[in-house]
C-alpha cells in the first residue's frame, strides 16, 4: 500500500507492507537514530515523534502516519547538538545506544511540561531505558540544560 | 505484524461489517497486538478518523472514545479532578510516556487484561461501555463476557460526586502491577475493585459509608479480599495478593473516607 | 597535571547523542543474508534427524546448515587468553542438546521474512531426555551434561566432565580448624544468587563478509576483538591469519560480549556461501541463550572473637555454569579472591570450590565476575556478625580490614601497595549520617528508615596474563594517532587513554586521534575486561609516549645537526636544545617525517602487570520498607571509592552511579525464573525488570583515591568493583528494617512481607 507523510518536515512517499512497524519503515529510509532495544514496547529506544507526540515506533503501524508528520532525531540536530553538550560534560552518554530515543523524550517533555520537578521529569522520560548510567547522571543534565534554557525546576 | 489487509473503516457500519469475518481484528493502539509477531491478521480494521480519539463532558456523564489514548486521560484536567487523582495514579506507571501516547482506552477495555489497571480503576467507576451493537452496557457486566465481533465506540464514566482513589503494587515502577485496586465512594455506595489478580479485575459494591473508621475498614477490605479468587504468577503468589488487597483495599477505605486526596 | 583528573567530554559523545551511524547494525552493507538459528524447545535431547528440504525450497533461503554440516573441533567462546581456562566443550551445532535454546539449526536467507518461514518448516526429532536442572544435584548425578570423549580442558582446573565438574579447587592458609575451634563467635550461612542479565541495550551482533582478498572480515559488538579472532578460527578449523576482526561502537558490555556469542554463526554462512551475513541477537536470546552471571550458593564461616577480631574466614563457593564450562573456572575464584583480601587481620582462612554442568543456560562475565557473590556472602556475614556482638558494623570493620602497606595472604600474597579503604569507610559513613540513620527508625507514616554498610574490593587487571598494548603516530603537522586494542564499550577508554597520553606529551586531548580496533591494524590487546584497560592499556600508554619522544628527540637531533639526542628536550610543541635554544616544533617534526626521511615516527609499547591492585569502596545503602507490604523503596545510596588517581572524575561518577544501579537492580527486582522443563520465563525487558529511572532515589558518588604505583599516573579500575555493594548494602539495610535476615537474592516486596508474616 501507498503511503504519503512527512519526515522531518519533508513529503515521503512510499509502498509498505500494511504490517510494516514505523520502526522499520524509518530505518530504511536512513534515519540510523532510531534505535531497537527490546521487541516489547518497554526500552523507549525506537521514540520518535508522531504528530509532535513521542511514540515508540516499533509498535506503530507505518500505515497510520499515512497524511502525518513524523520527526526524528535527524530532524532536531540543531536542538540535539545543544543538548549533546550537557551530556558529554557529564559523561552520561556513556555506550549512547540509548540516547537517541531519550533525546527524542527529552526534547518532547520540555514542549509539553513548564517547569517540571524532579518527579515529574522522572515520570515522564520512565520508559527510557538505560543500563550504562544508572540515570542520575540524566538528572544532572537536565538541571542544567533546563536553568540554562530559562524553563528552570521546581524543586 | 503480519497483516494481510489493513482497511482505515470509512464508518463504523464498516467497521462492523468487515469485524464479523474471523482473523479480523480491530486496531486500537496496537501496543499489545505487537507482541505476537507471528499471527496473522487477514483483515486490521483502523478506527482512526471515526471521531473516537475524543473525550466530551456533558452534564451526565464523561463520553471517553475507544480511540482516546492514555495520555489523553491521564493529562485530562477535569479527570484528575473528577478523580481526585486516581486517574493519574492509575496510568501513570504503564510502562512509559511514549507507551501511553499509543495505547488506547478502547484497546485497554476491550482486551479485558488481567494486569489491566484501566479497567480495575474503570470498574470502581461505575463506568458503561457503548458498544457499536450491543448498546450500553455496564462495564462490570462486559468485563466477565467473552470478546465477541461488536465494536467498542467508547466508555461512560457517569457524573456523579465520588471520592475515589487508586493503588497498586509492582516489583519496579514501570512494570504491570502484582495487585491493583481502586476504591470509589458516592452517597449511595461503595464501590471496590481488585485486579491483577492475576485475572481480570472485579469490583464489590458495598454500602455506603463502609470503611469509614479503621476498624471498619479492615473489616471490609477482609470481606472484599476473602470474596475474590487469587492465583499464583511469576509475579507474585496468590497469598501475597490475598493479603495485599486487604491492605491496600483497607488504605483506600479510609484515604476516601477522609476529604478528597491525601 | 594538565590532562589528569579533569573532566573531558568523550571523544565521541556529540555523533553519539545526535544519533549518527555508528553502531554495528548502522554500518552493516546492504544485501547481507540475513542469519537465524532455529533452538531447542528441549533442556536436554538428542537430535536424531532434521528435514531441511521444506525449508531449502523457501524463495530466498540461500543456506540451511545442521550439526553435520560444521566442523568438528571443540572450542570455548570464552574470550580468555590462550591457552584459557575454560574447557573446550562446543561445537558450533552439536547433536546433544544441553539446555533450552541450543542452536539445532542455522538458516540463511535474503530477509528476515523468508528465515523465518523457512525455520517454521524445519522438522526436528528430538530424542527428549531428562535434564538436570538443579545444580546442587550436579556432581556426580547420573544425568551427564557433557558425556563426550572429546571433552577437552587445555589446562587443568580440576574438572571431570563425568562426574559434571567444571573446575574444582581448595586452599588454605594458616590452621583454619584451629581457629574456628578458637573463635568466640562463629557465623555459617549459605548465600544464593541467581542469573543476572547483563541486559546491555544492544544485543549481540555481528556481520561478515569475504574481503577483496578473500579474508572473512568479521565486523562485531565486542569487547574482546582479538580472542573472537582465534576463536572463531578454532571453531571454523580455518587458520588465523583468514580472519580480520572489526569492533565499531559498542551499545554496551557489561561483560557480556567477553564472551564470543555468536560470531560463529554469520562468519560460517559467509564463508559456506561466499556472501556477506548478518545476524542479530533479539531481546528473547539476549535473555536465553547468552551469558549471564552465574547462580551462586556461596557457603561464609567467620570466626571472631568477642571483641569483633575476625579471626578466620572460609568461603565454598558452589557456581552454577549451565551446559557449557565458557567462564566458569575463571569466575568462581573471585569470589574467594576478590573477597576475602578485604580482611587482614585473621590467622587462616579457607576457600573452595567447585563449578558444575547443568542443563540451564550457560553462564558468562558479568561486571564482578564472581567477586560480586562471594562480596554479598562475605559482607553479609560480616555484618551479621557485628549485629551479633553488637557492635557497630563499621567500627568493627575498621579493625579487621587490610590497610595499605600490607601483605594480603589471601591475595597471592601480593601487598596493598595504594589502599585507602579506612577513609573510604569513614567518609561514607559522615555523607549518610550514620550516627543517626542507622540502625533504623520508624516514619510518621509507618514505614521503617534503615541503613546498611558493605566493602568492596576487585582487581585491576589479571596479573601475569593480560596484555595491552598502544601505538602513537606523529602525523603531518604533528598532531597524533592513537592506536588501542583496548575497546571502548561506552566507558570512554578512547578519551581516557588520550588523556594519558596527552599528559605525558603536553598536548592537548583534541591533538590526539584514538582509533579503536582493527585486529590487522591495531596492537595486541587481551581486550576490555578484568578490570584492565584504564590500569593495564593505560600503562602502555605512558611506556608508548616515553618512547615516542625518545623517537622524536632522533628526528629533532638529525633536524639540528646535533651530536646527541639525549641532551635535547621536549616541551609537548617542540624539542629544544636548551644550550643554544634552537628548537624543532612537533610541527616541523611530523612534516619532515613524510620527506627524505629513515626514521619512523611511531612508536608501539605493551605492557603487563605482576600484580592486580585492587580498587576498594564502601557503601551505605537506607531503605525505606512498609512493613504492610513489604515493599522496599531505596531511599538514598552513598557510595565513596578509592580507584586511585581518578583520570577523568564525570566518567568514573557514571561508572559508579551505574554499576551502583545494576547491583541495585540484581538485589531488588532482577529475578531469572525457569519453569520446571528449565525454560527461562523472564525472557523479555517485560519480564526481567532491570531499574527504571522511577525506582532510583538519591545516589551520591565521591571518591578517596590512593596513588598506585604501578598505574598510570597513580590510577587503578573502576569498571567493575562498583557493581559489589548494593547487595549486602541493601540486605543489612532491610534486615535492620524488618529482622529478616535475606541470603537469597533478589529481595522482594513478597518475601519481605511473607518473612514479617511468618514471624507474627
Amino acid at each position: 500500500m501507498k503511503i504519503q507523510y512527512w519526515l522531518n518536515g519533508k513529503v515521503e512517499n512510499d509502498e509498505i507492507a500494511p504490517g510494516q512497524m514505523l520502526y522499520d519503515l524509518l530505518r530504511k529510509k536512513g534515519c540510523y537514530s532510531v534505535k531497537c532495544g527490546c521487541e516489547t514496547t518497554a526500552c523507549g529506544l525506537c521514540t520518535v515523534w508522531l504528530e509532535e507526540k513521542p511514540v515508540l515506533s516499533c509498535a506503530v503501524l507505518a500505515a497510520r502516519i499515512d497524511g502525518k508528520h513524523v520527526t526524528t532525531l535527524e530532524g532536531l540536530q540543531g536542538e540535539a547538538q545543544k543538548f549533546a553538550r550537557y551530556m558529554g560534560q557529564e559523561g552520561s552518554d556513556q555506550c549512547g545506544f540509548c540516547n537517541p530515543g531519550f533525546v527524542m523524550n527529552v526534547l518532547a517533555m520540555v514542549r509539553e511540561l513548564g517547569n517540571p520537578t524532579e518527579e515529574e521529569i522522572k515520570e515522564y522520560l520512565a520508559g527510557n531505558l538505560c543500563r550504562c548510567t544508572g540515570y542520575v547522571s540524566h538528572m544532572r543534565v537536565l538541571k542544567q540544560y533546563l536553568t540554562e534554557k530559562g524553563k528552570g525546576m521546581r524543586l | 505484524m503480519n497483516i494481510v489487509h489493513y482497511i482505515k473503516a470509512k464508518s463504523l457500519e464498516e467497521a462492523w461489517q468487515l469485524n464479523q469475518k474471523r482473523s479480523a481484528v480491530i486496531l486500537g493502539g496496537c501496543c499489545w497486538l505487537r507482541m505476537s509477531p507471528r499471527r496473522t491478521l487477514a483483515t486490521a480494521i483502523d478506527l482512526t478518523g471515526l471521531g473516537l480519539d475524543e473525550i466530551h463532558e456533558t452534564e451526565e456523564a464523561f463520553y471517553i472514545g475507544a480511540m482516546v489514548p492514555l495520555r489523553q486521560l491521564e493529562t485530562s484536567d477535569s479527570l484528575e479532578v473528577f478523580t481526585q487523582g486516581a486517574m493519574k495514579e492509575s496510568l501513570r506507571h504503564i510502562v512509559g510516556t511514549q507507551f501511553r501516547n499509543l495505547a488506547t482506552v478502547g484497546g485497554s477495555i476491550w482486551g479485558r487484561f488481567g494486569f489491566s489497571d484501566v479497567l480495575t480503576l474503570f470498574l470502581a467507576l461505575d463506568a458503561e461501555v457503548d458498544l457499536y451493537k450491543g448498546g450500553r452496557v455496564p462495564l462490570s457486566v462486559f468485563a466477565e463476557q467473552k470478546a465477541d465481533t461488536d465494536i467498542l465506540k467508547g466508555v461512560y464514566l457517569p457524573k456523579k460526586k465520588r471520592q475515589t482513589a487508586y493503588a497498586s503494587l509492582r516489583l519496579n515502577a514501570t512494570d504491570f502491577p502484582v495487585l491493583a485496586c481502586a476504591v470509589s465512594r458516592t452517597a449511595d455506595g461503595v464501590s471496590c475493585s481488585v485486579g491483577a489478580r492475576p485475572m481480570r479485575a472485579q469490583v464489590r459494591c458495598l454500602p455506603a459509608g463502609t470503611g469509614m473508621t479503621p476498624d471498619d475498614a479492615d473489616r471490609a477490605a477482609k470481606e472484599v479480599a476473602d470474596s475474590l479468587s487469587f492465583e499464583d504468577n511469576m509475579r507474585a503468589s496468590r497469598v501475597y495478593r490475598h493479603d495485599m488487597a486487604t491492605v491496600l483495599c483497607r488504605r483506600l477505605f479510609l484515604q476516601t473516607a477522609g476529604e478528597g486526596r491525601k | 597535571m594538565r590532562e589528569i583528573n579533569r573532566v573531558v567530554m568523550k571523544k565521541d559523545a556529540l555523533q553519539l547523542v545526535t544519533g549518527k551511524p555508528a553502531y554495528t547494525e548502522d554500518l552493516a552493507p546492504e544485501g547481507c543474508l540475513i542469519v537465524k538459528a532455529l533452538r531447542s524447545p528441549h533442556a536436554r535431547a538428542v537430535v536424531r534427524h532434521v528435514d531441511t528440504k521444506a525449508a531449502l525450497a523457501v524463495p530466498g533461503i540461500e543456506c540451511v546448515l545442521t550439526a553435520e554440516d560444521v566442523p568438528k573441533t571443540r572450542f570455548t567462546i570464552a574470550g580468555q587468553t590462550y591457552p584459557e581456562l575454560s574447557p573446550y566443550d562446543r561445537l558450533i551445532l552439536d547433536t546433544q542438546i544441553r539446555y533450552v535454546g541450543d542452536p539445532v539449526a542455522l538458516v540463511a536467507g535474503r530477509d528476515a521474512a523468508c528465515v523465518d518461514k523457512a525455520m517454521r518448516m524445519i522438522k526436528v526429532e528430538y530424542d527428549v531426555q531428562e535434564p538436570l536442572l538443579d545444580f546442587h544435584q550436579a556432581v556426580d548425578n547420573p544425568i551427564i551434561v557433557h558425556p563426550e570423549e572429546d571433552w577437552n580442558p587445555r589446562v587443568p582446573v580440576g574438572g571431570d566432565n563425568k562426574r559434571n565438574i567444571i573446575a574444582q579447587a581448595e586452599e588454605d592458609w594458616g590452621d583454619v580448624d584451629a581457629a574456628f575451634q578458637k573463635a568466640d563467635v562463629v557465623i555459617d550461612r549459605t548465600y544464593h544468587t541467581k542469573q543476572v542479565q547483563q541486559s546491555m541495550m544492544e544485543t549481540f551482533r555481528a556481520y561478515t563478509y569475504l574481503d577483496e582478498f578473500g579474508r572473512l572480515v568479521i565486523v562485531s559488538s565486542t569487547q574482546v576483538p582479538f580472542h573472537v579472532r582465534r576463536i572463531v578460527a578454532t571453531a571454523l578449523e580455518i587458520p588465523k591469519s583468514k580472519i580480520r576482526v572489526i569492533k565499531p561502537r559498542i551499545g554496551g558490555g557489561f561483560g557480556a560480549k567477553q564472551t564470543v556469542v555468536m560470531e560463529c554463526y554469520p562468519a560460517l554462512i559467509t564463508l559456506r556461501t561466499g556472501k556477506r551475513a548478518y545476524m542479530v541477537y533479539t531481546r528473547e536470546e539476549a535473555m536465553t541463550v547468552s551469558s549471564p552471571r552465574h547462580e551462586a550458593d556461596v557457603h561464609v564461616r567467620l570466626g571472631a572473637s568477642r571483641d569483633g577480631m575476625i579471626q578466620v574466614i572460609s568461603v565454598e563457593s558452589l557456581w552454577n555454569g549451565g551446559a557449557y564450562g565458557d567462564h566458569s573456572p575463571t569466575t568462581v575464584t573471585l569470589s574467594g579472591h576478590k573477597s576475602i583480601p578485604l580482611y587482614n587481620r585473621f590467622s587462616a582462612f579457607r576457600f573452595r570450590y567447585t563449578a558444575v554442568y547443568t542443563n540451564t543456560i550457560a553462564a558468562g562475565a558479568y561486571r564482578g565476575y564472581g567477586a560480586t557473590q562471594g562480596i554479598f556472602a562475605l559482607e553479609s556475614a560480616v555484618n551479621e556478625l557485628a549485629d551479633t556482638l553488637h557492635m557497630d558494623p563499621g567500627a568493627l570493620r575498621l579493625q579487621n580490614i587490610v590497610q595499605q602497606g600490607e601483605t594480603m595472604p589471601a591475595y597471592f600474597n601480593e601487598t596493598a601497595l595504594s589502599c585507602n579503604l579506612g577513609e573510604c569507610l569513614k567518609r561514607v559513613q559522615s555523607m549518610i549520617d550514620w550516627e543517626h540513620v542507622y540502625p533504623r527508625q520508624v516514619l510518621p507514616n509507618g514505614k521503617i528508615r534503615a541503613a546498611g554498610l558493605a566493602l568492596a574490593m576487585q582487581g585491576s587487571s589479571i596479573s601475569n596474563v593480560d596484555v595491552a598494548s598502544a601505538t602513537i603516530k606523529v602525523n603531518d603537522d604533528g598532531f597524533y594517532t592513537l592506536s588501542i586494542g583496548a575497546t571502548d564499550m561506552g566507558t570512554g577508554c578512547d578519551t581516557i587513554l588520550a588523556q594519558i597520553a596527552a599528559e605525558c606529551l603536553d598536548c592537548s586531548v583534541d591533538e590526539i586521534v584514538t582509533r579503536g580496533v582493527d585486529t590487522d591494524t591495531s596492537p595486541y590487546d587481551s581486550g576490555s575486561y578484568a578490570s584492565s584497560t584504564t590500569y593495564l592499556t593505560g600503562m602502555a600508554v605512558v611506556k608508548t609516549c616515553r618512547s615516542l619522544i625518545e623517537k622524536m628527540k632522533e628526528k629533532a637531533a638529525r633536524m639540528l645537526e646535533h651530536a646527541d639526542a639525549s641532551e635535547l628536550e621536549f616541551t609537548g610543541d617542540a624539542v629544544v636544545d636548551p644550550a643554544s635554544g634552537r628548537k624543532v616544533t612537533r610541527q616541523e617534526l611530523g612534516n619532515a617525517a613524510m620527506i627524505t626521511n629513515d626514521i619512523a615516527l611511531e612508536a608501539t609499547e605493551t605492557h603487563y602487570s605482576p600484580t592486580s591492585p585492587p580498587p576498594f569502596m564502601a557503601a551505605v545503602a537506607v531503605v525505606d520498607v512498609d512493613p504492610e507490604t513489604g515493599h522496599i523503596d531505596l531511599v538514598d545510596y552513598a557510595a565513596v571509592v578509592d580507584c586511585g588517581t581518578v583520570i577523568n572524575p564525570a566518567l568514573a561518577r557514571v561508572q559508579t552511579e551505574g554499576g551502583l544501579v545494576q547491583g541495585i537492580g540484581m538485589t531488588l527486582m532482577e529475578n531469572v525464573q525457569f519453569d520446571s522443563n528449565g525454560r527461562i520465563q523472564n525472557n523479555s525487558f517485560m519480564q526481567y525488570r532491570i531499574p527504571g529511572r522511577m525506582d532510583i532515589g538519591s545516589i551520591r558518588v565521591e571518591f578517596a583515591p590512593s596513588y598506585e604505583p604501578n598505574g598510570p599516573f597513580g590510577a587503578k579500575s573502576i569498571g567493575e568493583i562498583v557493581i559489589n555493594t548494593p547487595a549486602p548494602a541493601i540486605a543489612e539495610a532491610v534486615y535492620q528494617a524488618t529482622g529478616l535476615r535475606f541470603t537469597e537474592l533478589p529481595i522482594t516486596a513478597e518475601k519481605v512481607y511473607m518473612g514479617l508474616k511468618s514471624k507474627k
